[in-house]
Formats: C-alpha cells, sequence, structure tokens
C-alpha cells in the first residue's frame, strides 16, 4: 500500500493534544494505524507532549493521596475489557476503527442514501457526523463545502476530485476553504471513513433540498 | 469544561523548574520507569509519584476540569502508571512522554462517554522495526529546549499552542474565541509545530 496523501501537521498536532472531536479522532487513529510516516511525526509530537508535562506548572499533591495510592497498589485488577478486538491479519479495517464496525465492512448495515450510494453511521458525540460511505464505480458524491474540517480516509477502492487522486490509506485533510465532488474512479465499490466537525453544506440547490432528506 | 480566558498564559504557563539541579534528569525519570517495571519498587514508585503526579494535576486542571477531578484522575494515571510500566520502552520514548499520553486518554475518557482512539497504546515495544525518536541521552535535554522554544515562539503562535495542548480546544473553537479564520488557527499551529520540532530535534539552526 502506497500512501500519497497524508495527515495536515495541525491536525496531527490536535490528536496528539487531545483536542480533536471523536469522529476525527477516529479517522486519524485509523490512518496511523496504516501509515508508517505518520506514525513516526505523531511519535515526535507525543515526545513535545512529554516536555510540555515536564515543564508545566505544578498542581500540588498532598501525601494522603500517595498514601491512598499506595494503599491500592497491591489491590487486584480488574483485567480491562477485551472490547478492542483482535486485528484481524490482512484486514481493510484499521484496528482503530474494528472496535466500532467488526471484522467485516460487508456485515454492516448499510443504509441506502440514493442509487450507487450507501452510508453506515458510527455512533459519535458532537455536532458532526462519523459515517462510512460506500460509493459505487462512476457515482459522485454531492458537490459540498463545509464549515469546520472534513476528514476522509480510504478504506477500499479509489476516488479523484479537485485535491486530487486517493486511494486505500490516503486521508483527505481538507479545511473550510474547499468545495469538492468526489467522483469514484475504482473498478469496485469505493468505502472510506469520513467526520466532520459539522454538517455539510451542499453547493448546489439539489443538495441544499436533499440534505434534510438524507442526513447528509 | 470550566470557561477560561483564551492563552492568556502563553508566556508564563511554562516554567523552567526552579530547583532542577536537585531533580534527576528526565534521562533518569525514564530508566527509573523502566525499572519499576522489573523491581516493583514501592520507594521507586514513590518517587516518580513525587516528580509526576503535580505535573499530571497541573495539566489536568489546565483542560478545565476541578480540582477534586483532577485529584481523582491523577490517583487513576499513576495507578495506570504502576499498572503498565510493563509496556512502557525507554528506548521508544521518554517516560514524561509516555505518562502524558496515558494522563491525556484518561481525561477525556472521563471527560467524554466514548474512548479516545488510540492507534497502539498497548503495543509500544511491539514495533520493533520503527527507530526510537530521540535517544535516551537526547532526553536528557530535550525537554527543556522545548519549553524555551516555546518562550521563544511569537505570541500568536504561543497562543494556539497553549490553547490546544494545555487547555484541549479544537481548531475550530480556537477560530472562534480569537475570532480569526480556521485556516489560519492552522497555519499557525503549523508553524509552531515546526518550530518546537526542531527544539526537540536539537536543532538551533533559526
Ligand atoms: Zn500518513
Amino acid at each position: 500500500m502506497t500512501i500519497n496523501h497524508h495527515l495536515d501537521e495541525a491536525t496531527l498536532f490536535s490528536y496528539v493534544a487531545g483536542a480533536l472531536g471523536q469522529g476525527p479522532a477516529l479517522v486519524v487513529a485509523s490512518h496511523l494505524a496504516m501509515c508508517n510516516l505518520c506514525r513516526q511525526r505523531c511519535r515526535e509530537l507525543e515526545a513535545i507532549g512529554g516536555a510540555l508535562l515536564e515543564n508545566i506548572a505544578l498542581a500540588a499533591v498532598s501525601d494522603s493521596t500517595l498514601a491512598s495510592v499506595l494503599d491500592r497498589l497491591d489491590q487486584d485488577v480488574i483485567p480491562e475489557a477485551a472490547a478492542r478486538p483482535a486485528p484481524v491479519a490482512n484486514s481493510e479495517i484499521p484496528a482503530p476503527l474494528a472496535s466500532y464496525v467488526g471484522d467485516s465492512l460487508e456485515d454492516l448495515s448499510w443504509k441506502k442514501l440514493v442509487p450507487g450510494v450507501w452510508v453506515h453511521d458510527l455512533p459519535s458525540q458532537g455536532k458532526g457526523i462519523t459515517r462510512l460511505l460506500r460509493v459505487a464505480p462512476g457515482k459522485a458524491a454531492l458537490p459540498h463545502s463545509h464549515r469546520g474540517s472534513e476528514l476522509t480516509l480510504l478504506l477500499r477502492g479509489s476516488y479523484s476530485d479537485e485535491v486530487g487522486r486517493f486511494s486505500t490509506g490516503d486521508v483527505a485533510d481538507l479545511d473550510d476553504q474547499i468545495t469538492h465532488q468526489p467522483l469514484v474512479d475504482s473498478d469496485h465499490d469505493c468505502i472510506c471513513l469520513i467526520a466532520t466537525e459539522y454538517p455539510l453544506r451542499y453547493t448546489t440547490l439539489f443538495g441544499k433540498i436533499t440534505q434534510p432528506l438524507f442526513g447528509f | 469544561m470550566q470557561d477560561q480566558p483564551p492563552g492568556d498564559e502563553a508566556l508564563s504557563v511554562v516554567a523552567l523548574r526552579a530547583e532542577k539541579a536537585s531533580e534527576a534528569p528526565v534521562k533518569d525519570w525514564s530508566a527509573m520507569l523502566a525499572e519499576l517495571a522489573i523491581s516493583r519498587d514501592r520507594q521507586l514508585f514513590i518517587r516518580l509519584f513525587r516528580h509526576f503526579s503535580p505535573r499530571i494535576k497541573g495539566y489536568i486542571m489546565k483542560l478545565g476540569l476541578t480540582e477534586a477531578t483532577a485529584e481523582e484522575l491523577t490517583q487513576e494515571a499513576m495507578l495506570s502508571v504502576w499498572r503498565k510500566t510493563h509496556l512502557y520502552d525507554p528506548g521508544k520514548a521518554a517516560a514524561s512522554t509516555w505518562i502524558y499520553t496515558l494522563a491525556r486518554n484518561l481525561s477525556i475518557d472521563w471527560m467524554r462517554k466514548q474512548k479516545y482512539p488510540e492507534y497502539d497504546l498497548d503495543s509500544w515495544h511491539e514495533e520493533a522495526g520503527e527507530p526510537p525518536v530521540l535517544e535516551l541521552a537526547e532526553q536528557a535535554v530535550m525537554s527543556d529546549q522545548v519549553a524555551m522554544a516555546i518562550r521563544q515562539l511569537p505570541d500568536n503562535q504561543a497562543q494556539v499552542i497553549i490553547m490546544s495542548f494545555y487547555e484541549g480546544r479544537s481548531h475550530s473553537e480556537i477560530a472562534d474565541r480569537l475570532s480569526i479564520p480556521l485556516g489560519s488557527v492552522k497555519s499557525r499551529i503549523r508553524l509552531a509545530s515546526e518550530k518546537l520540532k526542531q527544539a526537540l530535534r536539537g536543532n538551533h539552526d533559526h
């Protein structure tokens, strides 16, 4: 897998700072699971986090707090729930996403939006949406712009838009200046994980009319 | 989260440790954390606790949580340090880096109902193919260099770094509070990040 499109530095920085919403953080973690380069970048930023922790203004912790922690050291630890499924070899599903969808993209309940376009919504807090989008070859998503950011990770297939060509493992990290209309150019369905901070803004009348229907 | 003034402590929040001479350098904290996994020595844990717990608590309070919550989460974080030391690899990251990610995840999980998506927290020692970010000896000086670099950032860059790292605010939130476009927030973070990384790498060429 050759990855050509990576995370924006500002996005990665916020992920490491713990300042990304749940959905965008899921896309970032999933890309990191697939991308050596961004993992290295991430570790560097984490080292900056460590340096900032080392130099932060201190808040006093009392000896009684220490005593109560010491009391608990030998308590039996309830093993952390095995909520995280074991990674499946050669799976197209990155580990962080697996705890949301299991081990198969085919077994999910896909909701048809229009012919050739399906979605599977993921539970996520916040104003934005987090979903898997599945688009048949030759189909296009509606042209749209966004308030806030949109992060898209390609899990299967490929598409092209005004920004470039995206295939498996690539991440499209778009800010609010961009209007785009992705067109699927793989010979099989394209499946991607998308997270936005806010609901999308459609730039065509059709999109504006259908938006409430599709919740899209 | 409590409402805090946006990033107004940009220059005061990163204070060099006053009694530095009496403290073990960062390198030793990393060696001690690794040692703890093997020895399970309570005295060693107490030393790590005295060093890291006021930092963890300071960090959590900066995120806007109450002192009571910060106290509780700090206890949980230090218990996790004790329970998870076997996952720590000093060749991969400084103790402060490992403990930072631990405290960050605990805090976010507490603030949200969902777990913060992690890419590999439990496998720090499994990716043998990846080179360490820094050699241990370099970790000793790097945190002071990064602190210095933050103080040298232009105010508007330091501000977004503080709001992002210490207050946990999203790009849009920062844009709203500072009344600047989202793109400006991102470009300030990119510029600042590049400078901090150079400090981390010990590159003094400006
Ligand atoms: Zn990447």
